[in-house]
């Protein structure tokens, strides 16, 4: 088992406290049920990946709650962060 | 079971403190270097400075006196003397007054200019330190319950491993501690935006939902009109590296840290709770700010979550430094007090709460915190809100 931590059945990315290179295959659990991804880049400590397919404009979900929205097609394993995520809120255009 | 308790000192006015210092505490940005001086010449003192007292607005200026004001009431202050210049919107002798009129505390103050310049008012300023610090060397601490503290709760320099393994953890000491009677205060407005239809559930009135939702509110409409791009500035640069994404993800980690108690009311900036219990404070993310609220509020220690190892402490409130992060423990060593691993069950964190709640009472009875040993506790801040003018 990986250091992956997903908080809540309705996240649709992962946590990881280690540092993940890509091609890597990583098993976390969600509640009692595990679960395995495969990893599409490198991801450092900390850092979050996708555990579902995201489309472009769709909600990211961590803590089960809308943490930003996808500004590119996202696939399961690949790095979700600044590049691919924008936050909703303070913000005068929510693009 | 014995009950759990601490030592501390016993003030005139009833609240308990953890260390006695003489306080120096400037008025005006332009007193700091002198406060600084005196403060570094005196045993027992240490200096209080910020960036305002001047060429501010008048509601402004009313913040920096009260603040003040509340700053030395603070139980770990036992004396405290007062410093100006002379000329400045907030004048010692207006600050001494207040003060005298509420406390029993040994106060005295120094103005720079009736003194007849720098030099001069060292000398005096050292003297009466001196004697502000004879009155108080002989006051001895007695035991404490737990009831009888107040702890302010506070994260910086976040990552995600704040978010998963420090706030809640710190949550679980809040949850601890309340249930003990003691009063913890929590705040830093902008990260709880994303987050504040939690806190507003766990606020006990209607009237203090209203105040937290309005704070929220009055802050990210500031953001806006900016009309600037809200990351870099928050999430930080060193948030984005420890992989938050958005300021709604840093919110929702921050929340954590507050625990699961209700919310007895929202208080106004460096505000003293009206009662024990959780209370929830409008301030800024920002350390010299921040800390200055929970410091002015009468917090005896503060507890400060970290991802990357936030330096900072505060002149006279022992600040606990805890992360979950396993690379910065050993990088930061020098600065972080308390490390908690990848809590992988509830039984895990029930113990690390505990864990981390006894090294709470051990600073209370006098253990050094990290930034304690340092003296590392620059620069101190006062929250303003209107111009410079």
């Amino acid at each position: 088992m990986n250091k992956i931590k997903v908080l809540d059945k309705k996240d649709n990315v992962a946590t990881t406290l280690e540092n993940l290179k890509s091609g890597e295959e990583v098993l976390y659990k969600v509640g009692s049920k595990t679960e395995k991804v495969t990893i599409l880049n490198d991801i450092s400590y900390g850092h979050k990946f996708a555990i579902r397919d995201i489309k472009k404009g769709s909600e990211i979900i961590k803590y089960g709650e809308v943490i930003g929205k996808a500004t590119e097609n996202i696939n399961i394993g690949n790095h979700v962060h600044i590049h691919n995520v924008i936050g909703n809120r303070a913000r005068k255009n929510c693009d | 079971m014995q009950e759990m308790g601490f030592s501390g000192y016993r003030r005139e006015n009833g609240r308990v403190g953890v260390r006695n210092f003489v306080g120096i505490f400037s008025t005006v940005a332009c007193a700091n270097q002198l406060t600084h001086q005196i403060a570094s010449k005196v045993k027992g003192c240490i200096p209080f400075t910020h960036a305002h007292g001047c060429g501010q607005v008048k509601s402004d200026l009313k913040v920096v006196e009260e603040i003040l004001v509340n700053l030395i009431m603070n139980p770990n202050i036992g004396a405290a003397m007062i410093v100006g210049i002379g000329c400045e919107g907030v004048q010692a002798s207006k600050v001494y007054e207040k003060i005298a009129h509420i406390t029993q505390k040994p106060i005295e103050y120094i103005v720079l200019m009736d003194e007849g310049g720098y030099k001069k008012a060292t000398q005096i300023g050292v003297k009466k330190a001196k004697y502000l610090f004879d009155k108080i060397s002989n006051q001895k601490k007695e035991w404490q319950p737990l009831s009888e503290l107040v702890i302010g709760i506070k994260c910086g320099a976040s990552d995600t491993t704040s978010g998963l393994i420090s706030n809640p953890l710190v949550g679980k000491v809040a949850d601890l501690l309340v249930d003990q009677g003691a009063t913890v205060i929590f705040g830093e407005v902008t990260e709880f935006i994303g987050a504040e239809h939690f806190l507003a559930k766990r606020m006990k009135t209607e009237e203090a939902r209203m105040k937290l939702l309005a704070a929220v509110d009055d802050i990210e409409r500031r953001i806006i009109l900016t009309g600037e791009d809200i990351r870099g500035g928050q999430p930080s640069e060193g948030n984005i590296r420890g992989g938050i994404s958005t300021l709604e993800e840093k919110s929702l980690g921050a929340i954590n840290k507050s625990g699961h108690r209700f919310i007895n009311g929202f208080l106004q900036y460096g505000q003293v709770p009206p009662s024990n219990g959780l209370f929830a404070m409008d301030f800024p993310g920002r350390e010299p700010e921040a800390l200055t609220a929970l410091a002015a509020a009468g917090s005896q220690m503060i507890i400060f979550t970290t991802g990357l190892g936030a330096p900072q402490g505060f002149p006279f409130v022992p600040i606990i430094k805890v992360t979950g992060n396993e690379n910065t423990v050993l990088k930061m060593r020098s600065h972080i007090d308390y490390y908690e691993s990848f809590l992988s069950s509830e039984k895990d964190s029930e113990i690390g709460a505990n864990t981390l709640l006894r090294k709470i009472i051990r600073v209370a009875d006098g253990e050094k915190t990290k930034s304690e040993k340092l003296g590392f506790f620059e620069p101190t801040n006062i929250w303003i809100k209107g111009p410079v003018i």
